[in-house]
C-alpha cells in the first residue's frame, strides 16, 4: 500500500516523528518481521503492508514508546484494542506514540493456506477477494475467505477504536458472535468429554512461550513462570500435567483484560487453539456482567476489577447449570 | 544391496517390525501436522514432508528423568531410575534430521558420554525416507546433506508402485534381515531414476544457492561484533520455538521437582533465547535479547564448526522458517551477513 509508506515518509520527514514501527517484507510474501524503520530508504526497500501482516504491533511499543522521541505506528482494527487496553493498563507512553489506524480486510495465514494442501509455497498474492499461490509446483487461485487464519475468521470488528489518523474508511464492528460458536460447541460437552479435548491440545504443548510472548495481555515485568522461587519456573516440567498450569493460570491472569486479538493461535507452533479459552472468559464476563470488550475505551472499569450490586453471586458457577 | 516392496504392503512391513519393536512413524494430525506416533494397526503414513517437532525427540526429549531422591530427615537416597531401554525404530526421518544425530553425537557422545543419550542410540534404529517434494523453506544442500540419499541406519525411497530399501550400517543390514520375508532384491534402477529427478527440483529451491562462506572467511569476533546483530534481533519475542523445534538445539536446564514426597531430578530443553539461560550465581552471561539471539546463531555458524572441523551446527530443515511468530530465522540472518 503506497498510500501507508507515503505518509509514514512524510511524517519522518517533517519531524513528527523520528522512527516507524510496521512490518518488514522477508523472503516469501508472507514471512513478515516487525520491524523499526528510521528513514525513507529503509521504508522505500522493505516495508510492508499487505494482507499478510498479520502481526500485532501494540506489544512493542511497551518498549518502543519509552525510547527517545515520538514514534509512527500502524494499527490494524483489532490491534487498537490491543493498544488502547495497554494504555489502560499505563504500559504505553501515549504521547510518545503517534497511531495511523489501517484498514483490514483480514489476513491471510501460511499455515491455513498449507494445511489447504499447498506445497512449497514460493509466494502469494492477494488482490483482496483471490489470493494466488504459487508453489514450486504450480500456481492456483483460491478465495481469499478459505485462507484466513483463526483469528480473522471471526474477526471482532474492523472499526479502529484509537488513532490519530485513519488511512481509509473506518469499518464496523462485528455482532455476529461468530467468535462464540466454538466455545458453545465445547460447553455443550460432558465434563469428561471437555478435559479430554483440553488434554489432548495442551499436551501438545512444547512451553516455548510464545502465546505468552506475543500476548499483549502478558506484559509483566517479571512473569510468575520465569521466577526461579514459584518453582514452575518456564521450562518443561517432568510431569506433563503441568503444561495444563501454565495455560489455565495464564488464561486467568489475562482474564478481562485479554482483547481477544488471537495472537496466541497464530504463533503457536503446535497449533493449540488457545483463543478459545480466552474467549470462554470472554463469553462468560458478558454473560455474567453484560456485554465488555477490553480495550474499547480507556476509561470503563473492567467487570472483574469492579464491583456493583448487580454483580452475579459467585453461586452462579453451580446453578447456571451446564453440563456435569 | 537394494530391495524392495510394493506400497499396498507397507502396512504388513509396519506390523512385522511392530511385532518385535516399538516403531514410530509420522502421522498427520487432524489438523493437517504431522506429528511422531507409534505404530498400530490403522496407522497411516503422513505425507507430509516433515515433523513439526523434529525426530531428536526420541533421542534427546524434551524432558528426562534422570534420578530420584528419597529423603527422610537427614539422609537422603539417591535412586537410579535408569532402566534398559528397548529396542525401537523409527521410520520415515528425513536426511536433515538423519544429519542431525550426527551433531547431537558430537555433543553428547564426547566424553563424558551422556548415558541417557548413548542408551537411547543404542536401542535406536534410524530408517530414513528420501525426499520427493521438497518445501520452499528447505536448504539442506546448503550444508552438504543429499535430500535424495539421506543417512541413518537403512534408507527408503517411496514411488507410486514400490517403497525401495538399502542398508547403511550394519543395524541397518540387521533391521533389513528382519523383515526379508517381505521384500524381494532389485536393481537401483528406480531409485536412481527418483534421485535425478527430485535432485533436480532440490538445484532450484529458493535457497539452494545460499552460501555459508562468510561464516567461515570471517573472525569469531568479528562476527561476534557485527552491528548486524541489533537489527536482526530487534523484534525477536524471547519465545523458544526455534529452539524447541530444531534438531541439532541440544541445551538443557537440570531441575528439581518437589513431589511432596522426595525429589525428581529431570533435565528439560532449555533456551538460550530465555532471560535465565545459564544464569550463574554470580550474575546473567547475557543481559540483553540481542546476545541471546546472537548466541543462538553464533553457536550454529561460528562455535560448533570452530570445533568441530567447520560442520555447521544447522541441517537446513527449515522448521524456524516455518515456526518462528515473527518470522526471523537462520536463513535471514545468514543472508544478512552474507550481503556485505
Amino acid at each position: 500500500m503506497q498510500e501507508v509508506k507515503d505518509r509514514a515518509k512524510q511524517l519522518l520527514a517533517d519531524g513528527t516523528v523520528n522512527r516507524v514501527v510496521g512490518w518488514k517484507a522477508g523472503e516469501f510474501s508472507y514471512d513478515i518481521t516487525p520491524a523499526v524503520f528510521t528513514s525513507a530508504e529503509e521504508i522505500d526497500k522493505d516495508f510492508i503492508y499487505n494482507d499478510f501482516c498479520a502481526p500485532n504491533l501494540s506489544k512493542y511499543l511497551i518498549k518502543e514508546s519509552r525510547k527517545e522521541g515520538k514514534l509512527l505506528v500502524f494499527l490494524k482494527p483489532c490491534d487498537t484494542y490491543s493498544f488502547n487496553q495497554l494504555l489502560k493498563e499505563h504500559r504505553i507512553l501515549r504521547e510518545n506514540v503517534y497511531v495511523i489506524g489501517v484498514p483490514c480486510t483480514g489476513k491471510v495465514d501460511i499455515d491455513t493456506v498449507r494445511a489447504m494442501g499447498f506445497q512449497g509455497i514460493t509466494g502469494m498474492e492477494s488482490d483482496g477477494e483471490n489470493v494466488t499461490v504459487h508453489t514450486l509446483y504450480g500456481d492456483k487461485t483460491v478465495l481469499k475467505a478459505d485462507t484466513l487464519g483463526d483469528k480473522c475468521k471471526t474477526c471482532k470488528s474492523k472499526k479502529h477504536v484509537v488513532y490519530d489518523e485513519l488511512i481509509g474508511e473506518d469499518g464496523e464492528v462485528n455482532t455476529d458472535g461468530a467468535r462464540f460458536e466454538l466455545v458453545e460447541k465445547l460447553e455443550k460437552m460432558t465434563a469428561d468429554e471437555r478435559f479430554e479435548f483440553w488434554r489432548g491440545e495442551l499436551s501438545k504443548c512444547i512451553r516455548c512461550n510464545a502465546c505468552r510472548n506475543v500476548c499483549p495481555a502478558c506484559s509483566c515485568e517479571n512473569c510468575v513462570f520465569d521466577n526461579p522461587a514459584s518453582g514452575i519456573q518456564q521450562r518443561a516440567a517432568v510431569n506433563s500435567f503441568e503444561e495444563n498450569m501454565f495455560h489455565l493460570i495464564r488464561s486467568f491472569h489475562v482474564a478481562g483484560r485479554c482483547t481477544d486479538c488471537g495472537e496466541c493461535t497464530r504463533v503457536c507452533p503446535q497449533n493449540i487453539p488457545l483463543h478459545l479459552i480466552n474467549r470462554k472468559y470472554i463469553k462468560d464476563i458478558n454473560e455474567f456482567y453484560g456485554d465488555f470488550q477490553a480495550g474499547e475505551d480507556t476509561e470503563t472499569r473492567a467487570p472483574l476489577n469492579a464491583y456493583t450490586f448487580d454483580d452475579c453471586e459467585p453461586g452462579i458457577v453451580y446453578s447456571r447449570g451446564g453440563n456435569e | 544391496m537394494m530391495f524392495r516392496l510394493p506400497v499396498n504392503r507397507l502396512d504388513d512391513l509396519f506390523a512385522a517390525v511392530s511385532a518385535v519393536n516399538s516403531l514410530y512413524l509420522p502421522v498427520d494430525g487432524n489438523d493437517g501436522r504431522a506429528s511422531y506416533k507409534k505404530w498400530v494397526e490403522g496407522t497411516k503414513l503422513s505425507s507430509k514432508l516433515n515433523t513439526v517437532r523434529s525426530a531428536k525427540d526420541f533421542f534427546f526429549p524434551q524432558t528426562t528423568n534422570l534420578c530420584d531422591f528419597n529423603v527422610k530427615d537427614k539422609e537422603i537416597e539417591v535412586i537410579d531410575i535408569r532402566a534398559d531401554s528397548e529396542d525401537f525404530v523409527v521410520f520415515g526421518v528425513r536426511a536433515c534430521d538423519a544429519r542431525s544425530f550426527t551433531i547431537l553425537d558430537k555433543v553428547f557422545l564426547a566424553d563424558p558420554i551422556d548415558s541417557y543419550y548413548a542408551t537411547k542410540r543404542e536401542h535406536g534404529t534410524i530408517v530414513t525416507l528420501a525426499c520427493t517434494r521438497p518445501e520452499e523453506n528447505c536448504f539442506c544442500n546448503v550444508f552438504g546433506i543429499d535430500m535424495t540419499s539421506p543417512e541413518g541406519d537403512a534408507a527408503c525411497w517411496l514411488t507410486d508402485e514400490y517403497l525401495y530399501i538399502n542398508a547403511n550400517t550394519g543395524k541397518g543390514t540387521a533391521f533389513i534381515d528382519s523383515i526379508k520375508a517381505l521384500l524381494e532384491e532389485c536393481s537401483d534402477e528406480d531409485v536412481k531414476a527418483q534421485q535425478t529427478t527430485v535432485k533436480e527440483i532440490a538445484g532450484k529451491l529458493p535457497f539452494a544457492g545460499v552460501s555459508t562462506d562468510y561464516f567461515k572467511k570471517n573472525t569469531l569476533l568479528d562476527i561476534f561484533n557485527s552491528e548486524k546483530w541489533e537489527k536482526l534481533s530487534e523484534s525477536c519475542l524471547a519465545c523458544g520455538t526455534c529452539t524447541f523445534v530444531c534438531p541439532t538445539c541440544q541445551c538443557y536446564d537440570i531441575k528439581d521437582f518437589n513431589t511432596g514426597h522426595g525429589i525428581k531430578r529431570y533435565r528439560t530443553w532449555d533456551s538460550c533465547m530465555y532471560a535465565d539461560f545459564t544464569k550463574m550465581a554470580a550474575a546473567n552471561s547475557r543481559n540483553t535479547q540481542m546476545q541471546r539471539f546472537r548466541q543462538r546463531f553464533m553457536h550454529k555458524l561460528v562455535y560448533f564448526p570452530d570445533n568441530n572441523n567447520g560442520e555447521f551446527g544447522c541441517v537446513g530443515c527449515g522448521r524456524c522458517l516455518s515456526r518462528c511468530p515473527i518470522s526471523m530465522n537462520i536463513i535471514k540472518v545468514i543472508k544478512a551477513f552474507e550481503e556485505e
